[in-house]
């Protein structure tokens, strides 16, 4: 009893909860505390459940389960606090426990099992949900089965999703990205583009219009082959074996190639590929590799700051807002590289939101799985991007970006606001398209 | 004392129309614990801004003998709201709806919930002051404030949480509503009851709506920064500065320890070899503060200051201010179990307690640091330690007892802003007597007959003792 208890607290990373002192000032930042209201829906709480668990005090893990599902992994609780609470981790350790301890699986597990482990990782299966979504579109269905309101009553809510999701590319269009692209005017770094897979299956576009920039700014911009999903949403989601298997399949594909940067364009997938050396710190084999790989990891605001900025032709009348990918607040750390960029633009007009660093809601697929939860989250946050009255939020993230527009939708903004990438935004004023 | 049984908690359900009842082992378990030790499960926690149903529930917790405990956010140091005996948690973090500001009275109406830190921003947009600010402002409610009468820098100048309640709005522990104090600062009707319920830590009763004193705010400050080679020196330069007739705002201490702590966690060019550092600030109007701010810098060279820094700018100010803001944080990296002890002397005390400090860190072989709010001889000496290591601690429980014997030796008091709660309470006979503890026990025993209200605070059990280890 005594050692499988000895062995749960390993498995849980016990004591990492011990950092934690009580103080409760990760509150005012958390989320879900804001909209649940109970202890157990805060940092402090959750941290203390595992706790329990370690000490012996709570047997059943099952316990946890809902408070550690209904977390959003946004982080703003470690960037708050005092004594360095490495919660991320203790998140992903406390989700493994309970995935592993899971009888049967649920619909929501089942659902995640084909997703994560066949659809993510696998281009094909991505080009050919990006290709049916373009099908469907021009197809007229998508218009029929709006008319009707078959799509509110979808279960799951995937009908809203369907409205906001972005137009998808035709399979003409979706001619994939050069293996070079060779940088505009002289050279001044080297980089390696991280694709992504919802990325790449649905913002392609902006993934092509991060390469123009880069090449713009002065960078050779190499796509490597055979680079797979960076298994953010399989961590998240206590899939840490996966994960980990991924990081390993995209660092030996990255390692192939001499470059300076290994850049990205989603806030998300950029904090797990800057953590593969947290991931993997268990495997001596893997672990100086893939901290080599993490240094090179940048944001695409980063290389553009770096390069010297973005050369502006102007800017059309727009209010800009910026809604932070937690992930690149929290854990990259990246906060004044986008608003560098964004006021940058001649006569741009700025302003910033209150409470601009919560999440949105989106994270990762949790507006899917806890759908109303998401949503009383997004509430709060579009009250917050109403104030601003902008006509343009800016994201860096492509669950923010789809979180953005279904809020707009769930607004009835539509006519007035749009939600765009920050690729997208520094596109238009350069006048790349 | 009972604990609930099936049928309270269908009455309990019944009672609580517009709130909550958490009964799930997961919510329990989430409002166990504090910012200090123990975890202790409350058998259910109500959630409700209704005054009405929270009367209702103290007066079927009285009716049937079951403990009540008080809880803001929980950032207590002393084990305030802990529900040691079980019973009822009232999470009364969800009243915070009301938050007004009457310039023409100078005064603020708040409900218990609503953190402190948004009284300090609603008050300043009028040009106004809340001057109490305990470090937590940000995440403690003023309900907490005012029962644990916390305090903060600005103490040494302006008092503490105390000074300025003017009117209460309490739950008895009986169940009735009453409400002591009013709208004026002046009011001699009968005992002073709102300075009873200030600082009573939740036996007393649950305070539901408050009427705080606002002043307007200083339209200037200005910081010095003086470094010392030996902590005697500080301890001297700040008496000195008080005989010379300026009252500073906030006046900080760092020793050596804590110098170190943070230059090892975020280097910020201090010298590591200094004694002590010392943080004033100066508030009032903008020429008397520059004045203020350089007989302040005269005084610390006098006495031997080996440097003395104003800075010019805001950002400098700030950045000065930030070491000692990282204290704390810095320091908790050291070990993972930070004891935090707010023991107080008087001022003129403050070398002689530092210097007993440092032999009692010595003679327990404990990581001991000490900083805090030198101006009012609150000082706040911290040990580092691991909980897990059990011998460790039964060291550091022993250098406890003996701070709080030397701040009572040097006509000092056991805490200066933190609260008894279940920590102090085996010290409480030490500093005020057999006598003196039989007459709060008699205010106690007069308020609350079926003692309900936070049973197990302040007043010690029959041989309790201080225990860190769990
Ligand atoms: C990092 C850190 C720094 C701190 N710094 C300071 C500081 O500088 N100065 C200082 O004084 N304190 C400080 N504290 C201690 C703590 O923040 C204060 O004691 C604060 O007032 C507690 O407020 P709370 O809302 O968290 O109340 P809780 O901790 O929930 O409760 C505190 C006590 O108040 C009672 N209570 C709460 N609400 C009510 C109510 N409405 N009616 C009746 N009783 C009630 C509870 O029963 C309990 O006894 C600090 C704590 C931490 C963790
Ligand atoms: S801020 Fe950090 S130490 Fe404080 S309660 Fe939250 S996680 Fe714990
Ligand atoms: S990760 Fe976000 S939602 Fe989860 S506990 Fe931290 S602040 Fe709250």
């Amino acid at each position: 009893m005594k050692q499988d208890l000895e062995q749960l607290k390993e498995e849980l990373k016990y004591e990492k909860t011990n950092s934690c002192v009580q103080c409760g000032y990760c509150l005012p930042v958390c989320p879900t505390y804001a909209t649940m209201g109970k202890e157990t829906h805060s940092p402090r709480g959750r941290i203390n459940l595992v706790k329990m668990v370690g000490e012996g005090r709570i047997t059943d893990l099952s316990v946890l389960e809902e408070p550690m599902e209904l977390c959003l992994g946004c982080r703003a609780c470690e960037t708050a606090c005092p004594t360095g609470v490495e919660y991320g981790g203790i998140l992903e350790a406390a989700r493994a426990a309970i995935t592993r301890r899971k009888k049967s699986p649920t619909p929501v597990r089942i659902l995640r099992n084909t997703v994560f482990k066949e659809v993510f990782p696998s281009r094909k299966a991505m080009n050919f949900i990006g290709n049916s979504m373009w099908l469907y579109e021009k197809s007229g269905i998508q218009k029929l089965a709006r008319k009707s309101g078959l799509m509110k009553k979808l279960p799951s809510h995937l009908g809203e999703f369907e409205a906001i999701t972005p137009s998808a590319v035709s399979p003409r269009e979706r001619t994939s990205l050069l293996r070079v692209t060779p940088a505009k005017g002289d050279k001044k770094y080297t980089v390696a583009f991280f694709v992504g897979c919802v990325m790449d299956a649905m913002f392609r576009k902006i993934n092509h219009l991060s390469v123009k920039l880069l090449s713009e700014a002065g960078c050779d911009v190499i796509v490597i082959e055979n680079q797979t999903c960076c298994g953010a949403l399989h961590a998240h989601s206590g899939e840490l074996e996966e994960s980990k298997s991924l990081a390993k399949r995209n660092i030996e594909a990255f390692e192939k190639e001499e470059v300076d940067f290994i850049v990205n364009n989603a806030g998300g997938c950029g904090a797990m590929l800057f953590e593969y050396d947290h991931l993997l710190a268990d495997e001596p084999m893997w672990v100086e590799r893939a901290k080599l790989f993490s240094d090179k990891t940048k944001d695409i605001s980063q290389i553009l700051v770096l390069c010297g900025g973005i050369k502006a032709k102007g800017c059309s009348q727009q209010r800009i807002t910026y809604q932070r990918s937690c992930h690149m607040t929290n854990v990259l750390k990246v906060t004044e590289d986008p608003l560098q960029l964004i006021q940058s633009v001649p006569n741009v007009e700025f302003i910033e939101m209150n409470d601009a660093n919560m999440c949105c809601g989106s994270a990762g697929i949790y507006n899917i799985v806890n759908y109303d939860a998401s949503m009383e989250i997004l509430d709060q946050k579009m009250e917050n991007v109403r104030d601003t009255n902008s006509t343009t939020i800016i994201t860096t993230n492509p669950g923010c970006l789809i979180q953005m527009k279904l809020g707009i939708d769930r607004e009835n903004l539509k006519e007035s606001m749009r939600a765009i990438h920050l690729v997208e935004y520094l596109a238009e004023v350069t006048g790349i398209s | 004392m009972k604990t609930i049984t099936s049928a309270h908690l269908t009455e309990i359900i019944s009672t609580v129309k517009t709130g909550r009842v958490l009964t799930d082992e997961s919510d329990r378990f989430s409002y166990s614990f504090d910012g200090s030790f123990g975890t202790y499960l409350p058998d259910v926690v109500i959630q409700t801004k209704s005054v009405e149903e929270l009367a209702a529930l103290v007066k079927l917790a009285n009716r049937e003998k079951i403990p009540v405990y008080p809880r803001g956010q929980a950032t207590s140091l002393s084990g305030g709201p802990l529900p040691v005996l079980g019973g009822m948690v009232l999470d009364l973090s969800v009243m915070d709806d009301l938050l007004e500001i009457h310039e023409e009275d100078l005064v603020a109406v708040v409900s218990p919930g609503i953190l402190t830190a948004n009284i300090h921003n609603a008050a300043e947009k009028k040009g106004l002051m809340y001057p109490p600010d305990p470090s937590s402002s940000h995440v403690s409610t003023i309900g907490g404030n005012l029962a644990e009468n916390s305090g903060g820098p600005r103490g040494l100048k302006y008092g503490v949480t105390k000074d300025y309640v003017i009117g209460l709005e309490i739950i008895t522990p009986q169940g009735e509503l009453i409400r002591t104090g009013g709208r004026t600062v002046k009011n001699v009707t009968g005992y002073d009851l709102t300075k009873l319920i200030v600082g009573s830590e939740g036996t007393l009763g649950i305070i539901t709506k408050a009427i705080l004193r606002l002043i307007p705010k200083p339209p200037a400050s200005k910081t010095v920064m003086a470094i010392f080679n030996s902590l005697e020196d500080a301890g001297r330069a700040i008496s000195k500065i008080f005989c010379s007739g300026i009252l500073p705002s906030k006046m900080e201490l760092m020793d050596q320890a804590s110098i170190v702590a943070v230059e090892n966690y975020q280097p910020s060019g201090l010298p590591r070899d200094a004694e002590a550092l010392i943080l004033i600030e100066l508030d009032g109007h903008p020429s008397a503060v520059i004045d203020e701010a350089e007989q302040v810098s005269e005084v610390c060279k006098e006495v031997g200051a080996r440097k003395v820094r104003v800075p010019k700018t805001k950002a400098e100010t700030e950045e000065v201010w930030k070491a000692r803001k990282l204290v704390s944080p810095a320091i908790a990296r050291i070990k993972p179990t930070k004891i935090s002890e707010d023991a107080t002397v008087p001022r003129s005390k403050i070398p002689e307690m530092c210097r007993r400090l440092q032999e009692i860190k010595k003679k327990y072989n404990v990581h001991l640091v000490v900083f805090g709010h030198a101006g009012d001889g609150n000082l706040h000496p911290n040990i580092i330690a691991d909980k897990s290591d059990k011998e460790e601690m039964k060291r550091v429980e022993q250098a406890v007892s003996e701070i709080f014997e030397a701040a009572v030796q040097l006509g000092g008091t056991l805490s200066g802003e933190h609260g008894i709660g279940t920590m102090k309470a085996p010290f409480m006979e030490m500093e005020l007597g057999a006598e003196g503890l039989d007459m709060m026990r008699k205010i106690k025993q007069a308020w609350d007959p079926n003692n309900i209200m936070n049973p197990g605070k302040i007043f010690p059990e029959p041989g309790q003792r201080l225990v860190l280890s769990e």
